[in-house]
């Protein structure tokens, strides 16, 4: 009995792992024979490829914050939604410095300003269709833009830039009227083919806000508010197939009615995309060394241990790239608590910037920031440096004498605000108050929860003032590369807000507010860029913002993915371009 | 019997309905006490910059403006009675039991969490067979062979199981048995309906990892009740009688063991099915228990209190029925207590 009763659980536990082996699609995790080379993919193609076919598999560490085109601020939301939203304008699909150049998409032509540039005009390009075969009008557009910015406030998720600039009553809601555009009249469409967009006030960078996915066409009878994320109308080369399923997964199948012709920026190669959602960030790194996923969709590298791992291991790194990220590290020096000028100035000759950057992870994390705006925003001058010091281990007698200046010659206290779940974050902040330490600055640091970071703690002007917040770790990225893409909500006193406040360190300098609206009625790009290396010294002369680092991203490349190359504007791959190389 | 059942029943309607008064005071009332405003509650559902209108319209969107008194009985009025939601210009009817929709992806919550359940049952049911099997067997052997190499190892095993958190021999396993020796497929849920040999290989390794943790318990405990009962004068009364060893060991030590295992599964069941947060999350499956830790980090609070809900209708339930199986494993368990 009892060998009979042995060899049924042998046999189980035999067949269980045979099942389960016969199942295991593991390739051992190390990559095959490299003819890359590391970082290639930051300025170059990998794998150029012209083969379709085959399924592009995506995972990701959360989900997307929406698929509606209308509700979304992630960039790699951006970037993907591209797939089956087209919009306007997009940035030049190519790597490089050209990158950042604005090319057409739904657009026939480039945007055309009127004199003040308050009035755009955009034609849009005929035979555009939609997944049922249906035609795309200007119509269309100016309904997709209405219900992204005027709402009633049911989409919160994206930017509002149109809310901000379009000429229209702020109260105006696409869903309180039977006919939803009756009373919309900031946007024009004189005919099927033609956007006339009425705003406020000058902006000369309005052709970059028209690559935003909420310029892509939405159908009003499709329309479902909140719902229509589940099942978005396909203008893009794939459409949905099936719902979406939030926290699980997305697909795409071919949209048959889209026409490579009018598309200038998508190869569209992978016959199938598939998106699981809610992988761990090891498990999406795992994958993606091992061959069983192609990319990260989250798209802003690999995780802390991996990328150790990855830069350490030789056979790994001919399939790593490590480019700039495009955000800024930064420490934020609130003005209503650190009021004198002098004191926030002796701040930032007393921090040891070496320290601090080390802290963020050395020659891995980046490069140390001395100046307001990443390397590739144009305009951005790196060499720039107001507070200089030996080695960057901070000018402690130039501290001192700004601390006489501003009366606390014995140096003061203060609180640092970090989220407590950013690792770096922290170490950051021990630095910095390490080396403030050195001058008589003494810092107390608080751990903040990152969800409410800015809603209730850093970016809340009551907390701050209540609990005498005089710093804060943060970091941003540009909406588009342009200095006032980059650095306006940061700066710009009317970005002030109550709470959840990005301007955090509540700069409201009337010269800095004064450029950045100057720069809006600058059409020539090489002079806005001008202005914005003044604005970047101005900001640094206020001492509000510390920059600390402009951070690098690590990314895996797998060896069978095509197309492979890091584009600037999206901080990350460039989804549309991408295809897979392998037996299916 | 009938009696007990409606008794039983009523006292768990009334823990369902203390669970939800003390989630919601925890995540609607806490925060409040501690200083946080209708807008900075708003701001965390807004996006990432929110101007001022649209905070105000979140704030009375989500009825974040209403006195919390007020906010707790439109979630029971919703909850018993159902509501209609609106959603741009479309409305959707939420019939009861209605847990309202998420305030970050607008869907509805117990739709959600019944798409989920399958996931969460399979990894929760499959588990608990092999922990039961697993750790009942080891205990038998271990008590009737105390003191043997088998049983020092099989204990040493148990101390390592429940010392071990999920999250440690989780990662350790996919590392090593998936992505380094290809053991196991990668953890890509597949429904059991659609592929029945699929599901069983990608559940393999949840299983026995959370498994691992509870068998480990288990066998513990059934050997410590095993080893009391074997010295209980009716066994030394069977053995003279003539019995089997097996009938002893089987049919009159085993039997009494069980009973405290039996309240044990109950709990561990209960907990499991309401969501093995840390398995899931390990595993990249997308239970009930990933759920609800994606919706506390995001400070989904109808989600929050959706699988809160949830978790502690399991929970009753199998208590419920473990307390109507006492009587089936140990006849002198009556139910007239």
């Amino acid at each position: 009995m009892r060998n009979r009763t042995l060899g049924f659980v042998a046999l189980g536990a035999a067949a269980s792992l045979f099942l389960s082996a016969c199942g295991g699609s593991a390739t051992g995790g190390g990559p095959a024979d490299a003819d890359t080379e590391f970082d290639q993919g930051s300025d170059s193609i990998v794998n150029p490829s012209e083969q379709s076919g085959g399924t592009l598999r995506y995972a990701i560490d959360g989900d997307f914050d929406s698929t509606d085109p209308a509700n979304t601020y992630y960039a790699f939301n951006w970037n993907f939604s591209r797939y089956y939203a087209r919009t306007l304008m997009a940035f030049n699909p190519e790597p490089g410095e050209n990158a950042t150049d604005l090319v057409t998409d739904m657009a026939a032509e480039m945007p055309e300003p009127n004199d003040d540039f308050t009035q755009w005009t955009v034609k849009i390009q005929e035979g555009l269709k939609y997944e049922d075969g249906s035609e795309i009008t200007s119509e269309d557009i100016k309904y997709g833009i209405a219900r992204a910015n005027f709402n009633g406030g049911i989409f919160s998720e994206g930017p509002q830039y149109f809310a901000a600039h379009l000429d229209q009553d702020g109260d105006y809601n696409v869903y309180d009227h039977d006919d939803p555009l009756e009373g919309f009249d900031a946007i024009e469409t004189p005919d099927e083919h033609t956007l006339v967009f009425n705003l406020k006030d000058s902006f000369s960078e309005f052709p970059n806000v028209l690559t935003q996915p909420q310029t892509a066409p939405v159908p009003v009878d499709a329309d479902r508010g909140e719902l229509y994320q589940q099942t978005v109308v396909s203008s893009g080369p794939y459409k949905f197939d099936g719902e979406y399923e939030p926290g699980v997964k997305l697909h795409l199948d071919r949209n048959e009615h889209w026409d490579p012709e009018t598309d200038p920026i998508r190869e569209a190669l992978p016959d199938r995309i598939e998106v699981e959602i809610g992988v761990s960030q090891d498990e999406v790194d795992e994958r993606l060394a091992s061959g069983e996923l192609d990319v990260d969709l989250r798209g802003s590298g690999v995780g802390p241990a991996t990328k150790t791992r990855l830069l350490s291991d030789e056979s790994a790194r001919p399939f790593v790239d490590n480019p700039y990220s495009g955000a800024l590290r930064y420490v934020n020096i609130h003005t209503p608590v650190i009021e004198d000028v002098a004191c926030r100035q002796a701040i930032m000759y007393a921090a040891d910037r070496d320290s601090m950057w080390r802290a963020w992870g050395g020659d891995d994390g980046g490069d140390i920031a001395t100046n307001l705006l990443p390397p590739l925003i144009p305009g951005a001058d790196p060499e720039s440096d107001l507070y200089p010091s030996q080695d960057n281990k901070g000018d402690l007698d130039a501290a001192q004498a700004k601390l006489e200046e501003c009366g606390e010659e014995d140096g003061f206290s203060t609180t640092i605000a970090v989220r407590a779940e950013s690792e770096r974050d922290v170490l950051t902040a021990e630095s910095l108050q390490e080396s403030l330490g050195r001058v008589g600055i003494d810092v107390s640091i608080e751990q903040f929860p990152q969800a409410d970071f800015f809603g209730q703690y850093a970016g809340s002007q009551d907390y701050v003032r209540d609990n005498g917040i005089g710093l804060s770790v943060s970091g941003w990225g540009p909406d588009w590369p342009t200095g006032y893409g980059f650095a306006s909500k940061i700066t710009h006193g009317d970005a002030i807000m109550e709470t959840g406040n990005f301007n955090t360190s509540e700069l409201d300098d009337p010269e800095v507010n004064g450029m950045w609206d100057e720069a809006l009625l600058t059409e020539d790009p090489d002079e806005r860029a001008e202005m914005y290396a003044d604005i970047d010294t101005l900001v640094l002369e206020n001492a509000a913002i510390m920059p600390v680092v402009f951070d690098k991203s690590t990314f895996y490349r797998p060896a069978d993915l095509t197309n492979v190359y890091y584009h600037p504007a999206y901080m990350m791959y460039d989804f549309m371009a991408l295809g897979v190389d392998r037996d299916e | 019997m009938l009696n007990y059942i409606l008794r039983r029943l009523g006292a768990g309607i009334l823990l369902l309905a203390v669970v939800t008064a003390v989630t919601f005071w925890i995540f609607y009332v806490l925060p409040r006490w501690a200083g946080v405003t209708p807008h900075g509650m708003a701001a965390m559902y807004a996006g990432k910059a929110p101007t001022p209108a649209v905070l105000d319209a979140t704030v009375e969107r989500l009825g974040l403006d209403q006195p919390v008194a007020v906010q707790f009985i439109e979630f029971l009025r919703t909850l018993l009675f159902g509501q209609e939601f609106t959603f741009g210009r479309e409305t959707v009817e939420c019939a009861a039991p209605c847990l309202g929709y998420s305030f970050t992806t607008n869907t509805p919550v117990l739709e959600q969490i019944l798409n989920r359940l399958p996931v969460t049952l399979s990894l929760g049911l499959g588990a608990a067979v092999i922990w039961v099997v697993g750790g009942v067997t080891v205990g038998v052997i271990s008590a009737v062979k105390r003191g043997s190499v088998f049983d020092r190892l099989a204990m040493g095993a148990a101390l390592i199981g429940v010392s071990l958190p999920v999250y440690f021999t989780g990662l350790l396993a996919l590392s090593f048995l998936v992505h380094q020796w290809g053991l196991f497929p990668v953890s890509r849920y597949v429904p059991f309906t659609e592929d029945p040999v699929g599901w069983y290989q990608v559940m393999l390794l949840p299983w026995l990892t959370l498994a691992f943790l509870h068998a480990a318990q288990y066998a513990r405990q059934t050997r410590a009740g095993m080893l009391e009962t074997l010295n209980e004068d009716y066994i030394r009364t069977a053995r003279a009688k003539g019995l089997s060893e097996r009938k002893v060991i089987f049919k009159h030590a085993l039997r009494p063991t069980l009973t405290p295992i039996l309240t044990i599964l109950g709990l561990d069941i209960g907990m499991v099915l309401g969501g093995a947060i840390l398995t899931e999350t390990v595993f990249s499956l997308n239970g009930v228990g990933a759920y609800a830790i994606t919706s506390i980090v995001a400070k989904d609070l109808p989600v929050i209190l959706g699988v809160t809900l949830f978790g502690a209708v399991f929970i009753v339930i199998c208590n419920l029925v473990v307390d109507l199986l006492y009587p089936v494993v140990d006849p002198r368990v009556r139910v007239g207590r």
